[in-house]
């Protein structure tokens, strides 16, 4: 009976906890996913902070009931000044963390593989492609299937795997949506590449998360996250837009400057992303820029 | 003439740096007249500035570590105080550029200035003494070593009033630290900085390095090196073998700045990640250089207070030495969002968590050595305990982000700048400060203050979490490092929690210099007069605090590991030689405060571009260094009277202590309570 209520307590309470934790995650974006990247990387941190508190809570557990049982004044321990080892105890301390270490190193292999940000993520709608630009301090988003652009937002169709390609077109910045998944540098002269997928629609901000300089605090984007129907729309919309991306926009736009406001491209200079590629790689051959290409070795160029 | 130097370079706009430009250089004019008419000068030359003995100049370097700390904390408030009220609007009182000059210069003092003067100055004050030694291999290199590093430091504090401090972050960012991005003086004064503290380092690895292989006692073979020395050892050899990463990192940088070459520009064939590359190779095992010293002084606390062997000796020793090697093999990790082949990530992510089994297996050894102790709960077993619950912690989110896929959400996030820290100031800072105070009784002969010890140990352990878990839940919420401005307001209220934080962790501060002062006032009534204040185990509590410039009149013949403790309980401590004979030390030099002199001008010309002061200041280098190896009158002779007096003297005071009864000193017994 007493025993029933106390479980009931328990639940209640764990529940409760429960619900507070889930509160709390929302917000904290990387513990509230919004994409299959997000939510298997979510999981992988969940597993490895469990097995890490196998040693970090007995760590602290010990340290704190050592240091109170053998104080000083508790003449009633055990005191044996001489004991220097126990071959058991060594034994056992060097066993326990390598055998988490192997179960990590046995995730870590596996899920590395499975979480390559240059594989393409299965999805039903065939992959959109999406080249960014990080600028000085704005980002570029050219969309090479419908010939358009966009500056400083993005907008992405739910349950389509995208495909980003990303350069500088000055110095190293690093592309991150963190309700979606995996952050990748971006380097001029090389194209990196990562792919996200959002599950759900909805407004995730994307920010630069390598210092590069005066404008890099404030160097974010809305991602929108759409539905097929809405994203058709957008590039319509795209498509309408009185300004076309052209090398002289381009240069307009390849200025130091902070928050410039969102606009929309209708159309972009042939080859645009690949000469800004190729603006750094005088002396060098152009290799894994093709659209498309997702080598691993594009990224190290040459 | 003065190349870059105008009078504009001279920072008097900005109402801080105003502050700054106008305070230091009278704040320096008044110390130099307060000296001057206590007439103090003669003496800091004769007695400090110009000493080779080990304990002063580690002294030296722990004054130079503590005031840098107090400037890198000083950083840490500005920042802390920004990012508290920075939200949307609200632009805060630090501009971009500012808020990067301040982070780059936090990071850079905080590890070159502040941790590594620390720790080296710790080695300096106990090796020696630990290893039975008069002294280290090389005394006036000790010296040069140390000049450098202070001129290094003066270079990057003036870097406050006379130009700026770089923006590129305490690692350098390439390529936007190039000439392209970054034309200013900042980046210059970055790397000149590092790199004559890097050549000052460099030099006190060689140093401690053959000190501690070729002038240990008779008999105190490696596997009964005390555990300090052994990190020591280990560290030195970390120093050597990674320095000339960071030299050779930097000097290709300069080349790319002061001659237009392009290692690391974006442009004509620069590849931007062979600077981290380069980097890192340095940057890593660093960060073991600077925590394994102060494992060393946790393995010696811990034995000592616990009244007890240290649990698993040959398995610390086994697992300092796997951390060194594997703290060459995962530099990576700083990079695993660059795009590389998943294997790679794999190979450098398993290899960065290896690190975990010999740092877990050394925290359980500390464990099993409490265990069945007798602890005695002084300050530095206090920073101890606050080390092991707190640095389990930050251990452990460090195994995270070795999981590549969780560094790809965490990276450069401040989830990152949570678990560095987490890491240094508990397992590097707390071991300095617990080391601070074991070995003070020693070098300076009266015992601390517990009582600001303990207040100052409570505003670090509870400011700490304070100021620093709050960073790990703002990562997990996507927030960057090193942004002076946000727009999220969900944000703000842990940002403020961090804020309290930091004025916490700046009370412990203050308790801390309190400690020292307090500790100064009583030193009378607090005088020890056996030079074993703490019942130690080890060599340098067997000889008088503060020890004799010669340290020992006789070398001892070592017999076991912990030998001193042995010693007392046979009840042959403290023997008596039946005759000394003439000692040999080495004279002091002037060539340390020279060498440093010129390479601050080296360096301040070339940050200037003063190209005649470059030149003179590298002239006055090399013109020193032929001087001093001309220079054979380097010893001088302590006559065995000399030191038969200075011995007599000591044993009238062990007498006087009741210490040398010739039996068995300490109540070991064991006991068996079940
Ligand atoms: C006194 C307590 C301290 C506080 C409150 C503090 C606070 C901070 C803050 C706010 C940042 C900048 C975070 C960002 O926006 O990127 C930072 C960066 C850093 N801190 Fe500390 N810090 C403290 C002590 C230390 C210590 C003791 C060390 C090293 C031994 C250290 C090493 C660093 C490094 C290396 C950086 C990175 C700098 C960079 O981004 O280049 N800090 N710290
Ligand atoms: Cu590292």
């Amino acid at each position: 009976m007493v025993k029933n209520t106390i479980l009931g307590y328990v639940k209640i309470g764990a529940l409760a906890v429960f619900m507070v934790l889930m509160s709390a995650c929302q917000g904290v974006a990387l513990l509230d996913p919004q994409g299959p990247v997000g939510i298997q990387i979510r999981d992988l941190l969940m597993i490895a902070v469990g097995l890490g508190f196998l040693v970090v809570i007995p760590v602290i557990i010990m340290t704190i009931w050592f240091a109170v049982r053998y104080r000083e004044s508790n003449t009633k321990a055990t005191y044996k000044p001489h004991w220097e080892g126990s071959l058991k105890i060594e034994a056992f301390i060097w066993l326990i963390p390598i055998a988490i270490i192997v179960v990590l190193s046995y995730l870590t292999w596996v899920k590395t593989t499975d979480l390559d940000p240059y594989k393409s993520i299965p999805s039903s709608e065939a992959p959109l492609r999406v080249q960014v630009v990080s600028l000085d301090w704005n980002w570029l988003f050219l969309y090479p299937d419908y010939d358009i652009a966009s500056i400083n937002k993005l907008v992405i169709p739910t349950g389509t795997s995208v495909t980003f390609d990303l350069t500088s077109a000055t110095v190293m910045t690093s592309f991150f949506i963190p309700d979606l998944g995996s952050q990748m540098y971006v380097m001029a002269g090389m194209v990196s590449h990562l792919n996200l997928l959002a599950d759900n629609t909805g407004t995730f901000t994307g920010r630069n998360m390598g210092f590069s300089g005066k404008g890099y605090a404030t160097m974010n984007f809305p991602t929108v996250a759409v539905t097929t129907e809405q994203f058709k729309a957008w590039t319509a919309e795209a498509k309408a837009s009185p300004t076309p991306l052209s090398q002289d926009q381009f240069n307009q736009l390849n200025k130091p400057q902070s928050n410039y406001p969102v606009t929309l491209y209708s159309s972009v200079e042939p080859d645009l992303f690949n000469s800004i590629v190729a603006k750094f790689m005088t002396n060098r051959q152009v290799e894994g820029t093709k659209h498309g290409e997702s080598e691993k070795t594009a990224t190290t160029v040459n | 003439m003065f190349g870059r130097l105008t009078w504009d370079s001279f920072q008097i706009h900005d109402p801080f740096l105003f502050a700054a430009t106008v305070g230091m250089p009278l704040g320096v004019i008044a110390l130099v007249a307060v000296l001057a008419y206590f007439k103090l000068w003669g003496y800091l030359w004769s007695e400090w500035f110009t000493t080779v003995d080990h304990k002063k100049i580690g002294v030296m370097y722990i004054i130079l570590g503590l005031i840098m700390m107090v400037r890198g904390v000083v950083d840490a408030i500005m920042m802390r105080a920004q990012q508290a009220v920075a939200l949307g609007e609200a632009l805060g009182y630090l501009d971009a550029n500012h808020y990067a000059q301040i982070f780059s210069a936090h990071g850079t003092i905080m590890i070159i200035f502040a941790a590594m003067p620390i720790m080296i100055g710790l080695m300096n004050l106990a090796v020696p003494l630990q290893i039975g030694a008069r002294d280290v291999a090389f005394p006036a290199l000790n010296s040069i070593s140390f000049w450098l590093t202070a001129s290094a430091s003066i270079l990057v504090m003036l870097s406050l009033s006379i130009g700026e401090f770089s923006t590129a972050g305490w690692t350098g960012l390439a390529p936007y630290f190039e000439k392209e991005f970054s034309p200013g003086t900042g980046v210059d004064y970055w790397t000149w900085a590092l790199q004559i503290s890097g050549v000052g380092t460099t030099l006190t690895g060689i140093n401690f390095l053959v000190t501690i292989l070729k002038m240990r006692a008779p008999g105190l073979t490696l596997m009964k090196l005390p555990l300090f020395s052994w990190t020591a050892l280990t560290t030195n050899v970390i120093i050597i073998l990674s320095f000339p990463a960071l030299t050779v990192a930097l000097f290709l940088l300069s080349l790319d700045r002061y001659l237009d070459m392009h290692f690391f520009t974006n442009d004509l064939g620069g590849i931007v990640m062979l600077y981290a590359n380069i980097f890192w190779m340095w940057g890593h095992p660093e960060v073991y250089i600077v925590i394994l010293p102060a494992f060393g002084v946790f393995s010696e606390v811990v034995a000592t207070f616990s009244r007890k062997y240290i649990f698993g000796y040959e398995s610390l020793v086994y697992a300092t030495v796997v951390i060194a090697f594997l703290s060459f093999t995962v530099w990576l990790h700083h990079f695993f969002t660059m795009g590389n082949d998943v294997n790679v990530n794999i190979a450098f992510g398993i290899a960065t968590m290896l690190i975990a089994i010999p740092t877990g297996v050394k925290l359980f050894d500390w464990l099993f050595t409490m265990y069945r102790g007798r602890i005695h709960f002084s300050t530095p077993m206090y920073w101890t305990l606050g080390f092991m619950v707190l640095f389990a912690i930050g251990g452990m989110t460090g195994v995270l982000m070795a999981v590549p896929p969780i560094d790809y959400m965490v990276h450069n996030s401040v989830f990152l700048v949570a678990h560095f820290h987490n890491v240094l100031i508990p397992g590097a800072l707390f071991g300095y400060f617990a080391g601070l105070i074991y070995w003070f009784p020693k070098v300076f002969g009266f015992k601390i203050d517990e009582k600001w010890g303990k207040v100052s140990f409570w505003c670090w352990a509870i400011g700490f979490p304070l100021a620093f878990f709050p960073l790990y839940v703002l990562g997990l919420m996507g927030m960057p490092r090193r942004i002076e401005h946000y727009t999220n307001p969900e944000w703000q209220p842990l940002l403020i929690v961090a804020g309290i934080g930091t004025v916490v962790i700046t009370a412990g501060i203050a308790a801390l210099l309190l400690q020292g002062w307090k500790t100064f006032q009583d030193r009378e009534k607090n005088a020890d007069p056996t030079g074993d204040p703490w019942n130690g185990r080890t060599l340098e509590w067997s000889i008088s605090s503060p020890p004799p410039v010669y340290n020992f009149a006789v070398i001892p013949q070592v017999t076991a590991r912990d030998d001193f403790w042995v010693q007392k309980e046979k009840g042959t401590a403290y023997p008596r030689p039946e005759k000394y004979s003439d000692i040999h030390m080495p004279k002091n030099v002037p060539y340390g405060v020279v060498i440093g002199a010129a390479s601050f001008f080296l360096g301040f010309g070339l940050i200037w571009y003063i190209w005649w002061m470059a030149i003179l200041g590298a002239l006055g280098i090399v013109v020193t260094m032929m001087v001093q190896g001309d220079n054979d009158d380097t010893e001088y002779v302590i006559t065995a009277e000399e030191v038969k007096k200075i011995e007599d003297a000591h044993f009238e005071r062990l007498a006087a202590a009741g210490v040398l009864s010739g039996k068995p000193r300490n109540a070991n017994q064991e006991s068996h309570h079940e």
